[in-house]
């Protein structure tokens, strides 16, 4: 096994290999959902993550991300958490649950501690696994490593809301995922944007403040000059330097809690 | 940037989608992320028929100050009728 995160660039005389295809498996209460699953071929173990699509939906971005996480040694998937909505192109699924008010937290903590699940019970599991999602997503990635046992390390980019006043909660998000801070499980990265205007810097700031006062493991960084976003390439918020350096801090951070990546071989 | 920020209308009309026209019945105004928009946020607006599926949508995602130019069209076109 070959570790293969951030600070380990691949070499060309090595052999690779991925699957990667649309799976069924049980979510929140068992009920059946959809995933795109990709993994390295090999004989592991890997670590695994789950990834939390952002709001625009379940979407190419999202395959994408998926691979690289399997690419860089890791059994990544990612649930469809818009999978009770019905189906449709990914922009008209985002409208309708958009439409709907939204996805309800507690079907998303379900599915992606289900999903987690799924991957530990992988027989080339390492037993490790963590959870990452950018945007509403971000968000929802805090929410279930504070609501469930179930990860080892949780990533947070650009969540919003997760600092949501009362006037902003609503059936599907009856409670601000701030409020179960002291419940956070494992260790937590959060990469954000000095212009975004959900999280501002103030809203990060006052995060901050409560994993702080409940002794939580974290890590934080504001990147200057970006706003929403920056990961996202086809998107005008993204922004190249601090992409690069958030994938980065990413992996070493994942490598750091969840162990060596593979790249199966 | 997601705001959450979406104002939801009953509306009767037809709309032309990707398979034709389609009777309306909803309409979804939010400002938040655009799908296509070259904008970091955008007001949205989907027509919307939910009992013909999600693709029963006709979509438009404009800068702030389109939508309030539309809005004015809108209310101005409206108000010619009355005269």
């Amino acid at each position: 096994m070959v570790s293969v995160g951030a600070m380990h660039p691949y070499t060309t005389d090595m052999y690779e290999g991925m699957l990667a295809e649309t799976i069924m498996l049980p979510g929140n209460n068992g009920e059946i959902i959809n995933a795109y699953y990709a993994r390295p071929l090999g004989p592991g173990p890997f670590p695994g993550v789950v990834l939390i699509h952002h709001m625009p939906g379940w979407d190419e971005l999202y395959r994408e991300f998926t691979r690289k996480f399997a690419h860089h040694g890791y059994l990544a998937i990612s649930p469809n958490i818009y999978f009770r909505f019905g189906h449709g192109s990914p922009d008209d699924m985002s409208a309708k649950v958009r439409g709907s008010g939204g996805v309800p937290d507690v079907s998303v903590v379900g599915d992606i501690d289900a999903s987690a699940r799924y991957l530990k019970s992988f027989p080339l599991s390492n037993g490790k696994v963590g959870v990452f999602g950018t945007c509403s997503g971000g968000r929802q990635a805090f929410l279930v490593a504070s609501r469930t046992k179930t990860f080892d390390a949780a990533v947070n980019c650009w969540g919003g809301n997760v600092v949501q006043p009362k006037e902003k909660l609503t059936p599907a998000q009856p409670v601000a995922p701030i409020d179960y801070a002291k419940d956070l499980s494992c260790p937590l990265l959060g990469l954000f944007g000095e212009e975004d205007k959900n999280p501002t810097p103030e809203s990060v700031s006052r995060l901050e403040e409560e994993l702080k006062k409940y002794g939580k493991n974290y890590e934080f960084h504001m990147y200057p000059g970006a706003g929403h976003g920056f990961f996202y390439y086809p998107g005008v918020g993204y922004r190249p330097e601090a992409a690069v350096d958030g994938w980065k801090k990413m992996f070493m951070f994942f490598e750091k809690y969840l162990g060596t990546p593979g790249r199966g071989r | 940037m997601c705001t959450g920020i979406v104002e939801t209308v009953e509306v009767s009309g037809s709309g032309k989608g990707p398979h034709g026209w389609f009777k309306l019945e909803q309409v979804n105004v939010s400002y938040d992320h655009p799908t296509d928009a070259s904008l970091e946020h955008a007001l949205n607006i989907d027509f919307v028929n939910q009992s013909e599926g999600p693709s029963s949508r006709v979509a438009v995602e404009l800068s702030p100050e389109s939508a309030r130019n539309l809005v004015k069209a809108i209310l101005d076109a409206l108000s010619l009728k009355q005269q």
